[in-house]
C-alpha cells in the first residue's frame, strides 16, 4: 500500500514530444493567405460522398479515435504499484467544466472493486436508535438531489513542493474532476438511524480491501455531504466507486470514500491510517497540522501549457483554466503574462459555484514574444491563492498535500510551454 | 391521476402523525443484526476501544513479517523500493527528507493494529487472526526499538506503548494562520521588479515520456492511424506461434478460475503483454523455463543455487512450489503462504500456460 509521492532524481529523457513539435509548420492551407485552393475543399471527401456508422455500432459511445491521446496518465515512478495509485485527468485537453467520467482521475488504495448493486449493502451503527441496513434499492427510495462538485486530492500539485518537477498540467493539477452527482444526504439516512446528540462524529468505510476509513465531524455530515450513486447522469464508474460513493464538497478527495458500505456515528474520531500517518501536512518545524479538510482556492492555466502548446503563431489566443475553491464560490480569476509583475482579470465563463470548477477565459492578442502565465483565483471569503515562495515560508517544503500555490508556465515565442519557477 | 395524487397524501399524512416531529423518516431499510455489525465493526480507537481479545510479540511476529509482509516491507520492516518503511526515520520530521514511518511519525499505536487487522497483508486483506495481528504490531514496534522483544502486546498492555509523536500534530490552524494573511485586494500592477527563472521541469525531465503527437501535429490531414496512448518503453509483444499441436485443448473455464487465483499473486507478480518485474518477477514464459530465469530480477540465494542444480518450472516442480513455497525451496523471498487447494494450483498454472512468450 504505497503513495508515498517520491521525487525522482533528474535523468535525461526525451522533452515531451507534443511540445517538442508545436508551433511548426502549423499553418496549413485554410489559413489566412492561401495560395492554392484546399483540396478539402475542392475535391470531394469520402465522408461526403459515402456512409459514416450505423446507429447500432457503438451502442455505447467512446471519444473518436482522433481524440485518444485525452487520457488518464500515469506516473510510473510515483507509488511501487498501479493497484494503489493514482493517474491524472487530462485537463490540459479539456474545456468547460464538467469532467467525463472516462477520463476523470482514479486514485484507489486496492484497485478498483467491482461490486454488484444487488451485493451492495450499506450499515449504519453507532450512536444511533436504530442500526439500519440498507441495499441499494433502498437507497433509491429516499428523496434525492443533484449537486454539482470537484473533488481534488489533497495530494495535487504535491510533487511541486520542492520545485518545479513535472512539465504539463495533466502532472501538476490532474488530481481533479468536477462532476454532478446524484444522492441522498447523508444527513437523511442519519435521521433515518436516529443519530444520538452524543455522536459528534461520523466514521465511513470502504468495502475495498484498504477499507479505506475516515471520520468526519457530525456538522459536515449534517450539512452537505451526499451519498451518491449516479455521476453526470449515469451509473458512478468502478474506478469512482461503483455503485456507491460519499461526496464530501470542498474536502479532500481521500474522504469520499468509494464503495462506501458502512457509516458509524462516533463520539470521537478514529485516527485512521489515512487521518493520522497520511493526509497530515508536516511543516517545517515537524510538527504536522492534521484534519487539513478543505480545499484551499486554487487555479491552473490549463491551456496553453506544455502538453497544450499554442500552434498558431501569433495573433489571437485563447488562454483558459480552472479554478476552484473548498470554501465557496470563485469569484474572480486573475491571469498575468509577465510572471506576476501585471494581473489582468480573467473573463468567468459562468458566476462561479459553490465547492465546483469554474472555467475562466482571457482572450488575448499574443505578440509572440516569451510569457510566464499564471493565474490566481479568489474565493467568496475573500481569500487569495498564494504564490509558491509564500506557502513555503508557513509550510516548508515538505507537507505534500494541499499545495496551491500559483503555478507558472514559461511560454516561448515557437509556443511550447514549460512548467518553471519564477523569482 | 387525481385518485393518484389522493391516495400519496393520504399517505404522507399517516406516515407524519406516526413518526417522531425531531426527523421525517421513510421506513427503509431494515435492523442490522449484532452479527452483522460485529462483522463489519472493526475499527479501534486510540483509547484501545475496539481491541479484541489476543495477544503476540515480537518473537513470534518476526516469523508472521517473514512469511506475509516482508515481500513489500522488507525482513526488518525497512521498506522494499517504493514500498512503505515501517521502521526507522525517528527524528527526521523536521529534516529536508523526513521519513515517515509507524515509529518516527504515526501518534497512535491504535491505527496500525486497526489497519493491519483490516487492509492488511496487501493482496490477502482480512484474513489474520487477532493474535497474528498482535504479534505483527509487536515486530513493528521492536524494529523501532519501542519495545524489547519479550514483551507482550494485547488488550492490556497496548496502553503501555508510547508512540514518540505522539504530540507531533496540531489541528488545521490555516485559518489563523493563512487565510487572514493572504486575503484582501491583490496587487494588479508593478507587483514585482523583475521576473527570473528559478527552476525549470525541464531540467529535472521526469515526465512520463510519450511518442504520441509527433506524427499527427506533422500532418494533420494524413489519415488517421490511430494514435497509440501507452508510452513505448516496451517492444510490442511479437505475433507468436501458433500452439503446437501435441499441445492439449486448453480449458477456458481452469484458466478463467486461474486468473482469480493469480489475483493473490498480482501484488508482487505481473504477467502479459508490458510486464514487469516488480517485488516478484515477471511470470512470462515461467512454465518449462529454468528457475531463476528472468534477466535483471535480483533472485534468492536458495534460488541461484536450484538454477544451477538445473531446477526447470514444470506443472509439476511449481505445484509442489505454489503448496509450500518456503517448504519446497528453503530460503525463497517469496513470502506467500502457498495455496491450500490442489484445484487452485492447477488453475493457477493453467492460467500462467497462457502465458508462453518471454
Amino acid at each position: 500500500m504505497s503513495d508515498t509521492f517520491e521525487t525522482k532524481t533528474p535523468n535525461r529523457r526525451a522533452f515531451l514530444r507534443g511540445a517538442a513539435t508545436a508551433g511548426v509548420g502549423a499553418f496549413a492551407a485554410g489559413s489566412a493567405g492561401a495560395q492554392t485552393p484546399d483540396p478539402l475543399i475542392t475535391e470531394t471527401q469520402e465522408w461526403a460522398q459515402s456512409f459514416g456508422d450505423g446507429v447500432d455500432a457503438t451502442p455505447y459511445g467512446l471519444p473518436i479515435k482522433y481524440e485518444d491521446d485525452v487520457v488518464r496518465r500515469n506516473v510510473e515512478w510515483l507509488t511501487a504499484d498501479t493497484v494503489s495509485s493514482i493517474n491524472f485527468t487530462p485537463i490540459h485537453a479539456l474545456d468547460g467544466t464538467i469532467t467525463p467520467q472516462g477520463c476523470a482521475f482514479e486514485r484507489h488504495h486496492s484497485g478498483a472493486i467491482e461490486l454488484k448493486k444487488e451485493d451492495y449493502r450499506l450499515m449504519i451503527n453507532g450512536l444511533v436508535d436504530r442500526p439500519l441496513v440498507f441495499t441499494y434499492a433502498d437507497l433509491e427510495r429516499f428523496p434525492r438531489e443533484n449537486h454539482t462538485y470537484f473533488l481534488e486530492c489533497a495530494a495535487n500539485t504535491g510533487m511541486e513542493w520542492a520545485g518545479a518537477q513535472l512539465n504539463g498540467a495533466q502532472f501538476t493539477h490532474g488530481m481533479i474532476h468536477n462532476m454532478e452527482y446524484t444522492g441522498v444526504p447523508l444527513r437523511t439516512l442519519l435521521e433515518e438511524a436516529g443519530y444520538e446528540t452524543a455522536g459528534k462524529w461520523v466514521y465511513v468505510e470502504g468495502a475495498d480491501a484498504s477499507s479505506n476509513g475516515r471520520s468526519i465531524p457530525m456538522e459536515k455530515a449534517l450539512d452537505d455531504v451526499l451519498v451518491a450513486f449516479k455521476a453526470n447522469g449515469e451509473a458512478l464508474r468502478k474506478e469512482h466507486g461503483y455503485p456507491v460513493r460519499l461526496v464530501v464538497p470542498g474536502w479532500e478527495g481521500n474522504m469520499w470514500v468509494k464503495w462506501i458500505r458502512r457509516i458509524e456515528v462516533m463520539n470521537a474520531p478514529v485516527e485512521s491510517r489515512e487521518e493520522t500517518s497520511k493526509y497530515t501536512d508536516t511543516l517545517a518545524n515537524g510538527i504536522s497540522r492534521k484534519w487539513t479538510w478543505e480545499m484551499d482556492a486554487k487555479s491552473v492555466v490549463t491551456s496553453p501549457s506544455p502538453q497544450s502548446p499554442i500552434k498558431h503563431g501569433k495573433g489571437p489566443l485563447v488562454i483558459t483554466g480552472l479554478a476552484w475553491s473548498g470554501r465557496g464560490a470563485i469569484t474572480r480569476v486573475d491571469v498575468s503574462k509577465d510572471g506576476g509583475k501585471t494581473w489582468e482579470t480573467a473573463r468567468l465563463a459562468k458566476p462561479g459555484e459553490k465547492m465546483a470548477l469554474t472555467r475562466f477565459y482571457l482572450d488575448v492578442d499574443w505578440d509572440g514574444e516569451d510569457m510566464f502565465l499564471q493565474s490566481r483565483a479568489m474565493d467568496e471569503t475573500g481569500y487569495v491563492q498564494p504564490t509558491k515562495t509564500q506557502l513555503r515560508e508557513v509550510r516548508g517544503l515538505n507537507s505534500i498535500y494541499h499545495n496551491n500555490c500559483i503555478q507558472t508556465w514559461w511560454v516561448r515565442p515557437n509556443g511550447e510551454a514549460e512548467n518553471v519557477e519564477v523569482s | 391521476m387525481s385518485k393518484f395524487l389522493k391516495s400519496i397524501s393520504v399517505g404522507a399524512i399517516v406516515t407524519t402523525l406516526a413518526m417522531p416531529a425531531v426527523a421525517q423518516t421513510y421506513g427503509l431499510g431494515r435492523a442490522a443484526l449484532p452479527e452483522e455489525i460485529a462483522a463489519w465493526n472493526l475499527d479501534v480507537l486510540p483509547d484501545g476501544t475496539g481491541l479484541p481479545e489476543g495477544q503476540g510479540d515480537a518473537i513470534v511476529g518476526e516469523e508472521i513479517f517473514a512469511a506475509k509482509c516482508a515481500a513489500c516491507h522488507g525482513d526488518f520492516a525497512e521498506g522494499i523500493g517504493n514500498w512503505p518503511k515501517l521502521a526507522g526515520g525517528m527524528d527526521t520530521l523536521d529534516h529536508e527528507d523526513p521519513l515517515k514511518t509507524v515509529g518516527s511519525y504515526w501518534p497512535y499505536l491504535s491505527t496500525s493494529f486497526d489497519y493491519i487487522r483490516r487492509s492488511m497483508p496487501y493482496g490477502d486483506a482480512g484474513t489474520l487472526t487477532a493474535d497474528e495481528t498482535y504479534a505483527i504490531v509487536a515486530y513493528i514496534l521492536y524494529s523501532n526499538d519501542l519495545i524489547e522483544d519479550d514483551f507482550v502486546l494485547s488488550k492490556e498492555t497496548f496502553l503501555d506503548v508510547e508512540m514518540p509523536n505522539a504530540d507531533g500534530f496540531v489541528l488545521d490552524d490555516r485559518m489563523e494562520s493563512e487565510v487572514a494573511m493572504w486575503s484582501g485586494e491583490p496587487c494588479m500592477t508593478d507587483c514585482k521588479d523583475s521576473v527570473e527563472v528559478t527552476m525549470r521541469a525541464l531540467v529535472l525531465d521526469v515526465t512520463p515520456q510519450e511518442e504520441t503527437t509527433e506524427a499527427a501535429a506533422e500532418e494533420p490531414a494524413a489519415a488517421a492511424e490511430p494514435v497509440v496512448a501507452e508510452t513505448q518503453e516496451e517492444p510490442a509483444p511479437e505475433p507468436q506461434p501458433a500452439p503446437e499441436p501435441e499441445v492439449a485443448a486448453v480449458d477456458p473455464a481452469l484458466i478463467a478460475a486461474g486468473e482469480k487465483v493469480f489475483r493473490k499473486c498480482k501484488a508482487c507478480h505481473q504477467v502479459g503483454d508490458g510486464a514487469k518485474n516488480r517485488s516478484g518477477p515477471i511470470l512470462n514464459g515461467v512454465i518449462g523455463a529454468s528457475i531463476a530465469h528472468i534477466d535483471g530480477f535480483k533472485y534468492s540465494k536458495a534460488f541461484k543455487s536450484k538454477a544451477e542444480e538445473g531446477l526447470v518450472w514444470t506443472d509439476e516442480t511449481l505445484a509442489a512450489f505454489l503448496a509450500g513455497p518456503k517448504k519446497y525451496i528453503k530460503g525463497t523471498k517469496m513470502g506467500f503462504a502457498g495455496l491450500k487447494k490442489d484445484a487452485d494450483i492447477e488453475a493457477v498454472i493453467a492460467y500462467l500456460a497462457t502465458f508462453s512468450e518471454k
